[in-house]
């Protein structure tokens, strides 16, 4: 007869330093049930619109998150331009996605070290990031900052980058490709790290649409959804295709995350292919009147801005729903049944950025 | 399954250089680029205030009676917008950070008087 | 490029059954937020099934914030309408997981149950206070 136990985890854990707290209630080693509770942090940043003007915004909006800060920016300038119905130059709009391109790489390569951390595995954990300093000085060089970037603003960007720097940044990520290959290879291939996240976490692509999970948690399962899609900045004029895996598990979705490195690294040199000439940013006149939906890809999956104005400086509402905020109710669904060892590999599998949640 | 794929990087990285520097002995230089710490041309300025206002960590403080421009350095977060709404150019992103402290002050500059009209009438 | 999104309008007595519509034909819960306007709360509920986007929007009274819950449908529902409940003060019942108030802890309850300065200034045009136009 087993008795029913409460662990807490969190909101400090050493494998997840993100304020999300679970309480496990485990019957011998098996969870049955995980409540999740968030909210340490909450900032308020939605309601900040009343304080700023609309244009002054961008910079609290990229402030959201200090990962996916650059995909923020963008999607918060996309939802003015749309509102406003600016004719957003091409450049611009190539530019952007080579920075969310590059911000993909990066996190991706964070989470990836995150992960070898979460099951012990220093020496991964130190090499996945060596090679990610490369990619934060392709945007400090572009951009001016590593982890904030200011270069959004509605109806465009703030800085251009030439062209020949964009064929050298294409070919430093052609350098790195066979380094991450390398590094990826262990995650792919290794007995000891597939001892830890295979069949681990298991989601079926049906549970995964109704529990609303988006990104590569998502498409892990087989679904093949991804709001690049939907062709906001320039990415109806590149080729690529969502990348899937159909296990559904922890592996499934370090693979999916693995594959989207690769393709984010084709993506910027197709871009460095075939830059636009032109202006890099155009005026905005007026003030916003309406109101829009803007879903974006982040490398955690789809976040949903939604913008409501009436013509005044400052926006009547702001609101975000990220993607990690989507995928709590997946995780604490994957974590019933599972063994408590398993917790925090299974609990950063859905790559958490409780931040961001926290807006 | 293979074990080797991750003694091969470690063995390599046992002969090569180390992938860090040893910091305070070594510094990097920045990229021009880098958004490091707000410079003012005092001479330039014309008291206006509109880098005050525009601020949106509020770390500039414009009062005019006593032409003094100051900055809260802690406060900047370092985003350029001053840099791109002064009307006469005066600031600028030096690529360089600001020096660490201990105190948080803010650092004042005293706007010189404009240099009286030659041939004034 | 710009997306087609559609809104439709329901009432409260009609939103369960709506959604429970939208989840029998396999649509995704995107988002449920909710805008406080001067008149009421304005919600809105949006779905997706391979891209296209569906919108059910509802108005309550602030005067009585109370309303059905969908978690019964979708169970993910539960978070938002608990940040609905933290945030806005409106009440959802038959939630299936309540946090009653401990979701978000704000420094002031209800933090965002304040009509927007831009509908403030709006009203009141003469406002000194509201920053300047154009
Ligand atoms: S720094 Fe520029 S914007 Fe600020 S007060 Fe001086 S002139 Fe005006
Ligand atoms: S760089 Fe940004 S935060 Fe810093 S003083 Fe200028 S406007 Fe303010």
């Amino acid at each position: 007869m087993s008795k029913r136990t409460i662990i807490p985890f969190g909101p400090q854990h050493p494998v997840l330093p993100e304020p999300i707290h679970l309480d496990l209630i485990v019957e011998d080693e098996k969870v049955v049930e995980a409540v999740p509770s968030i909210g340490f942090i909450h900032r308020g940043l939605e309601k900040l619109v009343d304080k700023r003007d609309f244009l002054d915004y961008v910079f609290v909006a990229e402030r959201i998150c200090g990962i996916c800060s650059f995909t923020h920016g963008m999607s918060y300038c996309i939802a003015v331009e749309e509102v406003m119905n600016l004719p957003v130059p091409e450049r611009a709009l190539a530019l952007r996605t080579f920075w969310a391109e590059i911000g993909r790489i990066h996190s991706h390569l964070l989470w990836l070290g995150l992960m070898a951390d979460a099951f012990g595995f220093e020496s991964l954990f130190m090499h996945t990031w060596r090679l990610r300093e490369k990619v934060l000085d392709i945007y400090e060089e572009t951009t001016g900052g590593r982890v904030i970037f200011n270069v959004c603003k509605p109806g465009g960007i703030r800085r251009d980058v030439t062209d020949e720097k964009m064929r050298d940044y294409a070919k430093v990520l052609n350098d790195l490709e066979p380094e991450i290959r390398e590094i990826n290879n262990v995650f792919m291939n290794d007995k000891t790290v597939h001892h830890r996240m295979c069949g681990v976490g298991v989601l079926s692509a049906a549970d995964a649409l109704k529990l609303g999970c988006v990104g590569p948690v998502l498409r892990a399962t087989g679904v093949a959804q991804d709001m690049r899609h939907l062709n906001y900045a320039w990415y109806s004029q590149v080729n690529w295709k969502p990348a899937t895996r159909t296990a559904g598990d922890c592996q499934a979705r370090c693979e999916v995350r693995i594959d989207e490195i690769y393709q984010a690294i084709d993506i910027v040199r197709q871009i460095a292919g075939k830059m636009p000439a032109g202006e890099i940013a155009c005026k905005v006149p007026g003030t916003p009147n309406g109101e829009y939906f803007v879903r974006t890809e982040q490398p955690r999956g789809e976040a949903v801005y939604y913008i409501k104005a009436n013509g005044a400086r400052n926006l009547v509402r702001f609101r975000i729903r990220t993607p990690t905020f989507a995928n709590i109710p997946a995780l604490v669904k994957a974590l019933q049944g599972c063994d408590l060892a398993d917790v925090p590999v299974l609990a950063l599998t859905i790559d958490p950025c409780i931040s961001c949640t926290e807006r | 399954m293979s074990f080797f794929g991750m003694t091969k990087i470690l063995l390599t990285s046992l002969f090569r250089r180390p992938a860090t520097r040893l910091y305070p002995f070594e510094v990097r230089a920045p990229y021009p680029a880098t958004r490091g710490s707000i410079g003012i041309t005092v001479e330039k300025c014309i008291l206006c205030g509109i880098c005050m206002k525009k601020c949106p960590a509020m770390a500039i403080q414009v009062d005019k009676p006593s032409r003094r421009w100051a900055i809260d350095r802690l406060r900047c977060v370092a985003c350029n917008y001053c840099v791109d709404v002064c009307p006469t150019k005066c600031l600028t992103m030096k690529p360089e950070y600001a020096a660490p402290t201990v105190t948080r002050d803010t650092e004042p500059f005293t706007i010189p008087p404009p240099a009286p009209k030659p041939a004034a009438g | 490029m710009r997306e087609n999104q559609t809104t439709e309008t329901v009432t409260p007595a009609d939103l369960v059954g709506k959604v429970r519509e939208f989840a029998d034909a396999n649509w995704r819960l995107v988002q449920i937020c909710v805008t406080r306007l001067p008149e009421g709360f304005e919600l809105n509920y949006t779905f997706d099934k391979e891209y296209a986007f569906r919108n059910l929007r509802l108005s309550i009274p602030v005067e009585v914030p109370v309303l059905p819950s969908v978690s019964g449908v979708y169970w993910n529902a539960f978070l938002y309408e608990n940040e609905m409940h933290d945030l806005f003060g409106i009440t959802f019942e038959g939630l299936v997981l309540d946090f009653k108030g401990t979701l978000y802890k704000t420094a002031k309850p209800f933090a965002f149950n304040e009509i927007p300065v831009a509908c403030a200034a709006k009203s009141a045009p003469a406002n000194p206070a509201a920053p300047a136009a154009g």
